[in-house]
């Protein structure tokens, strides 16, 4: 007789565990074609709260931790996913369709990406920081800190290339983030969080929800401890993502805004994936003897 | 003990201030369709001129005019561009004593305030730019980067032309027009700008002026043909800001309040800390959104501080903010006034205790005595809200990190000052600090080459230097 398989509970990923949404609701996945995989946990506003809790608490941490430090942390992440590569294109496979061939392609991107972004973490301040010759007898530079914590609807349609291209650079410059996954599309999300916590992200440096942006999205963007949002998760409906730009407007979080639909995730990425979720500080001090 | 000087009023003859003033849109002054009102000076309650208030319609003039301005203005190649901002900053410093005379007279602002900082970093500030205009593919957005296009600007009225200068210069610089509205208290340097503008021929239609009060500001921000906003002023004008432009593709930034803290360790050297302590929170009457308002002080030094402090306060003169003398001049506005007597009397409400040297107040005008609370806790108003006048709240610390805390326990992010002697303190202190500008054994300086913005509700965007250029500009195609 054959062997009967193990299969996998996709759980949440909040604070470098994973749990359950506290509702105790889950969802049907399907994959490309219509058929059951899994019931995904569905996360909860409360399961927002929390997740922002845990991004807060690792915020102090994370930031502070070398350039250096963040890079080899990013890279180790590539690492982990080259290693588990045939899961993920198998994951991909299974909720975007086509070839395997072209998940293939859409997780060596994903991958590669990463490596990417790993070698910005020490350079975008030698980049985009500067020292400011003023007139006068000052020490003067400005240079690049993360924002805070950073709110990011991930592309429904790219489940992990898609996934990797909002997450990736929101941390790489030591910002922590609240994922809410592709809602169709979850699995290679959770999967990928699995990766994180076994590649030494510090817990709550990431938390990813799977479920649905259109109810999340509102907690998310009016929540007065999360300083930025990305809107890519609900792009092309104008107005939600109007409605929680006005939400985000609260606390004035730095709002990345909501594309007409969603990005060639192949294109190479532009710095203001960075920029954007960051903060200039100037420090002046006198010259003298 | 203070001394005593003779008055030395420096002369406003320089000044010749017109009975009423229209509005400049298309290079022209036109009259307005609202209702005129009057610009007073605040140290005499004396009606300086009467101001055309623009309406929906007149704005809309003004947005048409910029619109058609920005096909010329932003073909036309950078260094030619440059070459009318430098014009601009050589005017402004030809006429600098003027300018400086009129922002006093206008603002309640001390002359030597006006004269040495405002019209100086003016003038600087368009000459810094000018010379970006031609240099505008290193300015980080890659090879070919583009205007935004028609730029609506709302500025404060702390510093009148400074804040025209920090949104004017670095628009124009990107190949941008505007569409400017001043503040309805302070709109005739603004208005002496237009006139400059005429006299360095700029092109019409490059720069608009619209006067009048929020509602003008507000035709301003949401008309649809505007594609980037620039505002300085309060918090709660810029969340109604951003929200009024969600959904849209304006580009903003917004450079709004403050509750800056300035640190002042055991090991700081106290004297020059004390006149960082009254230069941070008296400089401009505190109506400055970067204001030094809370005062940490090391729980063991404290009374030495305060001891010098109030000793300090002793000695600066409040009064005719045209008297070279002057340290401490007019609060802007009847309205501003009574906003500063409410808070210090819920501070005194809460609990805190009150001190203002012994001081005459003019009898006509808008004044507030230098004021200090001390025993002020975290939850009191006065340590949470923006004042934005000459009034201090005094806290004390006992460890770096729970100075850190305090300073971070604010929604605001925009600035902090740190005194200590120890330089590795200083970087730990400023890497720790949430806000834009960190000032260590210094305080409200102020540089074009230097960017400017805050954190968390202080707003985003930043002025000033290589990143205010990111606030005009676009990747190219």
């Amino acid at each position: 007789m054959a062997r009967i398989d193990v299969r996998k509970t996709y759980k949440l990923y909040i604070g470098g565990a994973f749990p359950r949404s506290e509702s105790g609701h889950s969802y049907e996945v399907q994959d490309s074609k219509g058929k059951f995989v899994a019931n995904a946990a569905l996360a909860s506003r409360k399961d927002v709260r929390d997740a922002v809790v845990a991004a807060r608490k690792a915020f102090p941490g994370w930031s502070s931790r070398t350039a250096y430090n963040r890079a080899q942390i990013l890279y180790r992440i590539a690492e982990v996913m080259e290693d588990r590569r045939a899961q993920f294109v198998q994951a991909v496979q299974q909720s975007e369709g086509g070839t395997a061939a072209a998940a293939g392609r859409q997780v060596d991107e994903a991958i590669d990406r990463l490596v990417w972004y790993a070698g910005w973490a020490d350079k975008l301040a030698q980049v985009v920081g500067n020292a400011n010759p003023v007139a006068g007898p000052f020490f003067n530079h400005s240079a690049p800190e993360p924002t805070g914590v950073v709110g990011v609807l991930a592309p429904q349609s790219s489940s992990l290339l898609g996934l990797v291209s909002v997450v990736a650079p929101v941390i790489v410059t030591g910002n922590t983030a609240v994922v809410v996954s592709s809602y169709s599309r979850p699995l290679p999300a959770v999967t990928f969080s699995e990766v994180m916590a076994t590649s030494d992200v510090p817990g709550g440096v990431v938390n990813v929800l799977t479920g649905d942006a259109a109810p999340l999205g509102p907690w998310l963007a009016a929540h007065m401890d999360v300083n930025a949002i990305d809107l890519c998760g609900v792009a092309g409906d104008d107005e939600l993502s109007t409605a929680l730009e006005v939400a985000a407007a609260d606390n004035l979080k730095r709002v990345r805004r909501a594309p007409a639909a969603e990005p060639d995730w192949s294109a190479d990425p532009a710095l203001s994936t960075m920029t954007d979720f960051v903060e200039t500080k100037t420090v002046w001090h006198p010259i003298g003897v | 003990m203070a001394f005593e000087y003779a008055p030395a009023p420096e002369s406003r003859s320089i000044v010749d201030i017109k009975p009423s003033y229209g509005l400049f849109i298309d290079g022209e002054f036109v009259d307005g369709h609202g209702s005129a009102f009057k610009s007073i000076n605040p140290a005499t309650e004396e009606t300086l001129a009467e101001i055309a208030e623009a309406d929906a319609a007149d704005v809309d003039k003004a947005v048409k005019a910029a619109r058609r301005a920005f096909r010329t203005w932003s073909r036309m190649p950078g260094k030619e561009r440059s070459k009318y901002l430098y014009r601009i900053a050589r005017i402004i410093q030809e006429r600098s004593r003027e300018l400086a005379v009129l922002e006093s007279i206008d603002n309640g602002k001390p002359i030597k305030e006006s004269r040495d900082v405002d019209v100086p970093i003016v003038a600087a500030h368009f000459f810094y730019y000018a010379g970006w205009a031609d240099k505008l593919e290193y300015a980080g957005l890659g090879a070919n980067p583009q205007p935004l296009g028609v730029a609506g600007q709302v500025i404060p009225w702390n510093f009148p032309l400074l804040m025209l200068a920090w949104k004017v210069a670095p628009a124009l610089a990107c190949g941008n027009t505007v569409v400017l509205k001043p503040a309805e208290t302070t709109p005739l340097t603004a208005l002496l700008f237009a006139e400059i503008c005429q006299q360095a021929d700029l092109p019409a239609g490059v720069v608009n002026i619209v006067t009048g009060a929020g509602d003008t500001g507000q035709a301003v921000v949401s008309h649809p043909d505007v594609d980037k906003v620039a505002f300085t002023g309060s918090t709660g004008v810029g969340k109604a800001i951003a929200r009024a432009i969600a959904g849209s593709d304006k580009k903003a930034t917004l450079e709004l309040g403050g509750k800056a803290a300035n640190i002042v360790f055991d090991d700081a050297a106290i004297d020059q800390a004390v006149e960082g302590i009254v230069g941070g929170i008296f400089f401009n009457q505190g109506h400055v959104c970067c204001a030094g308002s809370r005062l940490l002080v090391q729980e063991s030094v404290a009374d030495e501080v305060m001891a010098k402090l109030k000793r300090r306060m002793g000695t600066l003169r409040v009064g005719d903010p045209l008297d070279k003398n002057t340290d401490i001049g007019a609060i802007n506005s009847a309205e501003q006034l009574a906003r500063i007597r409410a808070l210090a009397e819920i501070g005194e409400d809460e609990g805190a205790e009150r001190w203002a040297p012994p001081c005459e107040l003019p009898s006509a005008g808008f004044w507030f005595p230098p004021t200090v609370f001390t025993g002020v806790s975290q939850a009191h108003r006065i340590a949470r809200d923006e004042v934005f006048g000459p009034v201090l709240s005094v806290l004390t610390f006992r460890t770096p990190s729970e100075a850190i805390e305090k300073a971070n326990n604010t929604p605001y992010g925009l600035s902090a000052g740190v005194w200590t002697e120890k330089g590795s303190r200083i970087l730990h202190m400023a890497n720790e600090l949430r806000a834009g500008v960190v000032w260590a054994n210094t305080f409200n300086k102020f540089d074009p080459a230097s960017p400017f913005g805050g954190y968390k509700e202080s707003g985003y965007g930043r002025e000033g230097g290589r990143q205010g250029l990111s606030a005009y500009l676009k990747a190219g195609a």
